[in-house]
């Protein structure tokens, strides 16, 4: 169980790199920076998890048996989500003008227009 | 580089990362078996110290409170950057679209999509303010709810058309609301320095556990966050369709 939650994580980082690394266009470069940031989200919520357990909310409606999963680890993959958004918002504004200044939104053909 | 020699070298790279990652990830207690003991402490005293149900919130907003201003702050500056890089510049102006067949009337927008947009808009921002307000008690707060709301003015532009939208959401009041939900956050952290405590102290009274109004700060800084997120993801939509309806080439422009 193990090797498979945290092979996810690892998986989604590379596998959002390699899609940086081969990426033809800024718009999908973007999207792929967020794939290899979301691996961080999973990882914290996975950090976070118990076996069993239930939200870390407690009203007293009918108790839920069993642990609460860890709190922290949710703060933090919600500051991790937020700031995830900021900088795609960011970049994405970046590609706007990339794309008004080069008319392409390739990465390659934009070295070549540099000159 | 051409493509190949990148890939090579990615390979490479990726590969002397798996193996670091790998085995730093084995290192880790496996999947479920345990939390921190910070964890397990905060999940016991959250409740009765704070008089709230959901712990998330009272660690996001209070034990944590200080990266949260930050965090807001990054949110904020982001949003700052975006208006500065989307502006119009030298060569570009604002014009609002203009009718180039006056004697056509333009087709309304499909009674349906209308419809919808109205049901789906009072519907997201009523949950958008239940969202808010219920932070202390489930799972939701002032950025989620933020977010929400402000995908009621896009549903709003989906069902209308460019102008209605931008009298729905005026920019200046769309950037006050910005500004002001992060010089709230700053502004209720100094009531603990007035209070004679450290910054961001909950001061404000606590309430009854399981109340709407419970909580103290917590709950006042949710407001304030989902003021804060509403405002600024707002700006954003309308900075991104400005790119499009509004903003232009002198060139082009006869």
């Amino acid at each position: 169980m193990s090797v498979l939650a945290y092979g996810v994580v690892a998986w989604l980082f590379l596998v959002g790199i390699y899609g940086v690394v081969t990426s033809r266009n800024l718009i999908h470069l973007v999207v792929c920076v967020s794939v290899a940031q979301s691996a961080t989200d999973v990882l914290l919520l996975e950090i976070g998890y118990r076996t069993g357990g239930h939200a870390p909310v407690f009203v007293s409606l009918p108790a839920h048996p069993g642990p609460a999963v860890d709190a922290v680890m949710q703060a933090l993959a919600l500051t991790d989500v937020v700031v995830g958004a900021a900088v795609t918002a960011l970049l994405l504004a970046l590609v706007v003008q990339v794309h008004k200044r080069a008319g392409t939104l390739d990465p390659d053909a934009l070295r070549a227009t540099r000159e | 580089m051409s493509r190949r020699a990148r890939l090579v070298f990615f390979a490479v790279a990726a590969a002397a990362l798996a193996v670091t990652l790998g085995a730093g990830l084995a290192g880790l207690p496996s999947f479920g078996s345990q939390i921190s003991s910070y964890a397990r402490m905060l999940n016991d005293v959250a409740s009765p110290q704070r008089h709230v149900t959901d712990v998330v919130s009272a660690i996001t907003f209070d034990y944590r409170g200080i990266d949260t201003l930050f965090e807001e702050f990054i949110l904020l500056g982001a949003v700052a950057g975006i208006s500065v890089l989307l502006r119009p510049l030298s060569d570009e102006v604002r014009e609002l679209p203009e009718d180039k067949a006056p004697d056509r009337a333009i087709p309304p927008p499909s009674p349906a999509v209308w419809l919808l947009a109205v049901l789906l808009s009072s519907l997201l921002a009523l949950v958008g303010l239940e969202t808010i307000t219920h932070g202390v008690l489930t799972p939701g707060g002032g950025f989620q709810a933020g977010v929400v709301l402000a995908s009621a003015l896009y549903v709003v532009y989906l069902g209308t058309d460019y102008v209605t939208v931008e009298r729905f959401q005026p920019d200046a009041l769309l950037e006050i609301a910005d500004g002001a939900g992060a010089f709230g956050y700053v502004v209720i952290g100094l009531l603990g320095l007035l209070a004679g405590d450290v910054f961001l102290t909950n001061v404000v009274g606590l309430g009854v556990t399981g109340n709407l109004i419970a909580g103290g700060t917590i709950a006042v800084l949710n407001v304030v966050v989902g003021v804060e997120v509403f405002g600024g993801f707002a700006i954003l939509a309308s900075e991104f369709l400005d790119q499009t309806a509004v903003i232009r080439t002198k060139t082009r422009r006869r």
